[in-house]
């Protein structure tokens, strides 16, 4: 079984996320890599070509030259070709407009086919959540979200979901888009051998033209949203902090009484 | 007035404290219409309508409860089709963000999540606030294109009584076959726990690390308050604690009236899910653990201690 995962090359967290005064877009230029959620499909991706014995993982991204490192990882940890979707109109997407660009890079790349496409449950920066639902209204496949479990055989996909009242059994046919949470598996470290392997993997680079998508259709000016404002919270100020010598407890108590809480 | 569609987040019937907020918020934009799809409507009437619901459109259709957010995406495009409302109000947890998301692309319309705020803007289309990056940014977006999608945080407004009339309307909507394709098959009951919901609940008491896998105090502390019970991903990844009550970037993002963080250090993957707490309380024996520059009130000490004898003290001064 061929699979496709779409990964996204996002700002790293512990690095001092912002906007761009000039069109309220996020900064891209701190440190950037492959979010990390996205790990957890790339890796589920690869187990499941593994245990088939055949088979081939693609990761797909949508994003600026630099989103080549999320891709160069991806192919570390195993993956067996990437695209790259890189092309200045896209500058500026909001999720309709990456998922659209997503869609059709997916369908190239599978030759309008595809059989099981992966992702992580939402990026690290802008945390919606939304593009594989998105994803998968475009591409007209069953949307199987949100997996702690996935089971592919016999021509389906069964995932387990825990959610807050249940947990879940969730059957679709094949083909499919799946995304996984953080609970599905531990994502490899990019061994030795798989680093040098890497670089000799193939890496396509596509533009919108390649892709026939009319660059009117996305970035910033076709957003169907636009960010108004951005404003920085001021930092919490840091309260009363007592060490405990005995009566940490009822001191406690004290300031929820005081503040109304009891 | 034009309308306003709130999709009804309920089981059965039994409806969920989002709804009402998201009614209330309705009211600023024009005239709340609830969508109450699958079994149940009689039930969530009268609440529909306290909360200002003109109408209740009631899509009483098996297949919505069978299959995932493609049919319920369906049934709020032939809404939108039938009432051209002035925005579309979806609670902002997994379902309905997706469903907000299947909806965007069908109608042609821009979708906001997580939005903490709704307001009619001064062309008088909805703006709505946000909060990002870890709650460091505060973000004012609006929607351009089609009809506005929000979908809005649990508790992000104090619900407000405005009695109208709720009249039920059934509508005949068509759910195609391609909607049917993912399908639960079987469902296991969680536990029921007694305590609160995580995203709803006023107080939410959460254990880390320094629990070193047991919860008891957190659990008696959470339950003296009458509070929800949150993990940091330490704790769940370690198996201690529920995936589904893990609160951080990768859980749930919660913004209660008081967050209590017990052996937590307090990373930027758990800050995401928590920094928007009105008040916050931490209990550590590290202090310098990065949980206390956000804190209202801290405690350096064991949890195994100052836990006990704080739920001690709250049912004294509870009586």
């Amino acid at each position: 079984m061929n699979i496709v995962v779409c990964v996204k090359y996002v700002p790293d967290a512990q690095s001092d996320r912002t906007f761009q005064e000039s069109d309220n877009t996020v900064d891209r230029a701190v440190d950037g890599l492959l979010s990390e959620l996205d790990e957890y499909a790339v890796e589920e991706a690869l187990k499941i070509v593994e245990a088939a014995g055949d088979g081939e993982v693609t990761v797909v991204t949508v994003g600026p030259e630099a989103a080549a490192d999320a891709l160069k990882k991806a192919l570390q940890m195993g993956a067996h070709k990437a695209v790259h979707v890189q092309d200045e109109a896209i500058h500026g997407s909001d999720a309709v407009g990456t998922s659209l660009v997503l869609a059709k890079a997916v369908e190239k790349a599978t030759d309008g086919s595809p059989e099981l496409v992966l992702t992580g449950m939402s990026s690290t920066d802008g945390v919606m959540g939304v593009v594989p639902a998105m994803l998968a209204e475009r591409l007209g496949l069953p949307q199987v979200t949100y997996a702690s479990e996935l089971t592919v055989g016999d021509g389906r996909v069964t995932i387990r979901r825990d959610g807050d009242v249940a947990s879940e059994t969730i059957e679709a046919a094949l083909p499919a888009l799946v995304s996984v949470t953080d609970q599905i598996n531990e994502p490899r470290y990019p061994s030795f051998k798989g680093i040098m392997a890497a670089k000799k993997k193939p890496v396509e680079t596509w533009s919108l033209a390649d892709l026939g998508v009319d660059a009117g259709d996305v970035g910033l000016g076709a957003a169907w949203t636009s960010v108004v404002a951005f404003a920085k919270r001021p930092p919490r100020e840091q309260g009363q902090i007592v060490t405990d010598e005995g009566e940490g407890g009822a001191k406690l108590a004290e300031f929820l009484s005081a503040q109304k809480f009891l | 007035m034009a309308e306003v569609l709130v999709l009804a987040d309920h089981a059965g019937g039994r409806l969920r404290k989002a709804t009402a907020e998201l009614l209330t918020l309705a009211r600023r934009l024009g005239e709340p219409s609830a969508v109450h799809i699958g079994p149940g409507a009689e039930t969530a009437q009268k609440t529909y309508a306290k909360y200002g619901a003109h109408k209740v459109y009631v899509v009483d259709d098996a297949d919505a409860a069978t299959y995932l957010v493609a049919p319920q995406a369906e049934v709020l495009a032939q809404l939108i089709e039938k009432t051209s409302p002035a925005a579309v109000l979806i609670p902002s947890n997994a379902a309905g963000k997706e469903i907000a998301a299947r909806l965007a692309i069908k109608a042609g319309s821009g979708m906001i999540t997580d939005a903490v705020d709704v307001r009619a803007g001064e062309d008088g289309t909805p703006e709505t606030t946000q909060s990002v990056f870890a709650g460091s940014y505060t973000v004012t977006a609006k929607v351009t294109t089609g009809t506005p999608i929000i979908c809005v945080k649990p508790n992000s407004a104090s619900i407000e009584a405005a009695p109208e009339a709720g009249a039920v309307e059934a509508v005949e909507v068509s759910v195609s076959d391609a909607a049917k394709a993912a399908r639960i098959t079987d469902s296991q009951p969680k536990k029921a726990t007694g305590r609160p919901e995580l995203t709803e609940a006023a107080i939410v008491v959460s254990g880390g690390r320094g629990t070193g896998g047991d919860f008891s105090p957190v659990e008696e502390f959470a339950d003296s308050l009458g509070a929800a019970v949150g993990a940091s991903r330490a704790a769940v990844d370690a198996g201690w604690y529920p995936h589904s009550n893990q609160v951080g970037q990768t859980g749930k993002q919660v913004s209660p009236q008081l967050y209590v963080a017990a052996g937590i250090s307090g990373a930027i993957q758990h800050r995401a899910g928590m920094q928007t707490s009105k008040t916050i309380v931490a209990v550590n024996k590290d202090e310098e653990a990065p949980i206390f520059e956000l804190v209202d009130f801290g405690v350096v000490g064991d949890l195994f201690s100052v836990l006990p004898q704080a739920t001690t003290e709250v049912k004294k001064r509870k009586g």
